[in-house]
Order: C-alpha cells, then structure tokens, then sequence
C-alpha cells in the first residue's frame, strides 16, 4: 500500500506489539482461594482467643451510663453530639450515599485532571474560603475533631498548590498531581477515620471525653 | 479452539457430562478464560474484593449453623446466647467467628471501596458496578445493624435504640419509618423479629443478588481494572 511502487522495501511495517502475558481463569481462582484461606485462619484464630461480647440481659428499664452504637456508626454518633439530629442523621449520610453513586458520572472524576494545573489562584482563592466557612461552622458547633481533618487536608493541598509543575519524582510531585476527587474521598476518609476512633476509644459516660488508657 | 462438550444451547442435555460441560461454559459468563497477569498483582487491589466475599461466605455458613440455635423470641434469644457459650459443643466459637467476620466485612468493603476510587476502576463503562458496589456497602453496614440487636442483652438493646432513634428525626415520615422498622414505639419483641427476618432472608439474598451482578459485570467490563486503559486521559 505504498505510493511508490518503486521502493517496495521501505514499507514502515508495523512493530510486533508485545503480547501481555496472560494467565488461565483457575490460576485467578486458585490465588484468590489461598487469599480468602488465610483471611479465615486469622479469623478463626481470633475467633479462638477473643469472645464477642456478651452483657446482661436486655433490661428497657435500666438505661446504661454508656449507650454505643455498634464501631461502624460511633463516627455517626460523634456527629450526632455536636450537630442536630436531622443534619447529622439525616442529611450528612444522605448527602455521603448520594455523592458516592454520583462519582463515575462527573467528567471531573473521569479526567483525573491536576487540580492546581489551570486557573491556581482562583481555585487557591475557594480553597480558603471553603476552609474558613467550614472552620467556622465546626467552631460553631465545637466539633474540634472534625475540624483536624479539614485542617489537615487544607495543608496538604496547600503543599500541592506550591509544588505544582516539579519534574522530579518525589512526594510533593505525587501530591501536586492529585486531582479533586483524590481531595475530597481523602478528606471523607480522614473525617471518618477520625470521628470513628474518638466515637469508639474517647468517649465515655454522657459522652464526655475519656482517655481510653 | 477448544470444542465444547456441552450440548449447544437450546438442545437437550442427554447426559450427566453434558451438564457439566454445559455448566463449564455458563461458568465462563463470570470468568474470563484467560487473564492479564497484571491484573492479578497484589499491589492493584490487595485482592480486597474476594477477600470480601470470603467473609461473606463465613457469614452465610455460620450464620445458617447459628440459626439452628436461635429463637427471635424474648428473652429465649438471650438464653440461646448463654447456651451457645456453655452447652453446645464449639457454639461460642461460632458466635465469635460471625462476630469477628462480621467485622472484617464491614471494614473489607470500606477498603474495597477505597481502593477502587484511587485506582480509578470507576470508570466507563465500570459506572453501574461503582454503583451496585455501593449499594452493596450500604447492605452490609445494615446486615451488620440488624445482627447487632439478636444476642438482646443491654449492648446490643441500647445500641439498636440509639441507631433507630436517628431515623424518627427524618421529618414528616420519620416517627412512622421508625414504627415501620420497630414494629412498634419502641424496639421490642416485634422490632427483634423484623430485624430478624432482614438478617437471615431479605439482606442475605439481596446481597447475593447484587454480588452475583457485580461479579458478572466485574467480568463483563472487562475483567479486573489495569490503568491505562482506554478512556483514561492523563495529564
């Protein structure tokens, strides 16, 4: 398919391309089996050692000092002491559920686009505004551990915005090349991790801080 | 290629090893025959997602052999805990592994979960499996909830109450939600029945449902994630 018929020689063919290599399906299931038994000998090897709880009977008219969800929902209940019940039963989870289906549909998420690569100022500008609304709202409330995270993340966008464009390999160049989306499920996840462990390991009687030593 | 054995479809199976080669290639729905080697390297998904099904799997077989000892009855569902931990021969082991497992899962599918957002194995066309996987994020933290309730001791009593007195904050329709959920004003007899019901039927089988969907998309898309696929623009 050449154009000139007298150099049939110097047709550019194209380079093998390298064949992935490739594994059968029972080689998957075969790996993930060993992976799943190993699970389940170190659950039945805690299952061995540690019992599940088990307290006195159920009793309606004995409210204990401490009532505590199960862990999964003490960072829901932490919520539920600094804010009311309708914003922090109802609304946050609805407003998490709904932001978590809705994110294979943004083409924000689908780009994977550097956050600070276009437009830095203007963006550094609702980064602080964004940090100060949320500040004072948590202040407002008194809710000084959900305040570390957002604190946390601020700091280390600000570490990103100010290495955006370095061309070496190291931490602050993975950082500055992290795209909204990394921000906000870093930021979900801190927040959770955060106000599940003071939920399950600070509080204790009227749900006053406790150290849990 | 390899000829099948099995009957083509539509025809009569004749014989038992027709039926299994016909099952052989139905089994092919849900995996690939081959697969990308880079696809199965433990640092792209820490095998998070079958290590997730494999604490649902010690769910579902503990928590059939605990039903054979379970009545959703006050107070015979506590006095069934106290024989699980002194009568029946290994029941307090089983009690714990639920317990235990039941733990693992409900942290398993937040890691999963996470590990597939960084990743960025969302993406077209994987969205609808994003979704089935956070609907079933959303099941397991209620099969949990509702698991939590059957030991009724003042754990189990108090935390439920806790939970349930959240969902009566929905306005207009949140005193009737909870009467829905409770069976009454209060968790009792009734509520411990309904929760009872959701744990062993509705919320197993729809998780079962939904991982069933999840894998054959999971396969259907194309298998497990590798970057750089197309539809990936890079900076």
């Amino acid at each position: 398919m050449t154009s000139d018929p007298k150099a049939p020689h110097e047709i550019a063919l194209p380079q093998p391309i390298e064949e992935e290599k490739s594994i059968p399906y029972w080689e998957m299931l075969f790996r993930e089996t060993i992976a799943i038994e190993l699970l389940a000998s170190v659950l039945v090897w805690i299952a061995l050692w540690w019992n599940a709880p088990l307290e006195l009977l159920a009793d309606p008219q004995q409210t204990p000092k401490l009532a505590k969800a199960p862990w999964y929902f003490t960072g829901l209940q932490e919520l539920l002491h600094y804010f009311p019940p309708f914003v922090a039963g109802i609304i946050l989870p609805t407003l998490i559920v709904v932001a978590l289906v809705v994110v294979p549909f943004f083409n924000v998420n689908i780009k994977d686009e550097n956050l600070w690569v276009h437009h830095k100022s203007q963006r550094l500008a609702i980064l602080g505004i964004v940090l100060a609304a949320l500040t004072v709202l948590l202040i407002r409330f008194d809710a000084w551990d959900a305040l570390l995270p957002v604190w946390l993340i601020a700091i280390f966008m600000g570490i990103a915005a100010a290495n955006e464009g370095r061309r070496d390999r190291g931490f602050r160049r993975w950082l500055s090349s992290k795209p909204l989306s990394f921000w906000i499920m870093t930021w979900f996840l801190m927040e959770a991790v955060v106000l599940t462990s003071v939920g399950t390991f600070f509080r204790g009687p009227g749900w006053s801080w406790i150290w849990p030593w | 290629m390899q000829k099948s054995l099995a009957a083509p479809t539509g025809t009569a199976i004749r014989n038992p090893i027709q039926a299994l080669a016909r099952w052989r290639d139905e089994f092919k729905e849900i995996f690939s025959a081959r697969v990308r080697e880079r696809q199965l390297g433990f640092r792209y998904t820490w095998y998070l997602g079958a290590l997730t099904l494999g604490t649902f799997s010690i769910q579902l077989i503990t928590g059939l052999l605990l039903m054979l000892y379970y009545h959703p009855s006050i107070p015979q569902g506590y006095a069934d805990m106290k024989d699980l931990h002194f009568v029946v021969s290994s029941g307090v082991f089983l009690r714990n592994l639920h317990r235990w497992s039941a733990h693992a899962m409900v942290f398993l599918v937040f890691a999963h979960m996470a590990k597939v957002f960084y990743r960025g194995a969302y993406r077209p066309p994987r969205e609808l499996n994003w979704v089935v996987g956070v609907c079933l994020l959303l099941l397991t933290l209620l099969a949990s909830y509702t698991g939590y309730l059957l030991p009724w001791d003042q754990l189990s009593y108090w935390g439920t109450t806790v939970g349930s007195s959240i969902i009566s904050s929905t306005p207009f329709i949140g005193e009737k939600l909870r009467f829905i959920l409770l069976g009454g004003h209060t968790v009792n007899a009734n509520a411990l029945l309904r929760f009872y019901v959701l744990h062993v039927v509705i919320l197993p089988l729809a998780v079962i449902l939904l991982v069933a969907i999840h894998l054959w998309r999971l396969h259907k898309d194309g298998g497990m994630y590798v970057e750089h696929e197309k539809n990936v623009e890079k900076r």
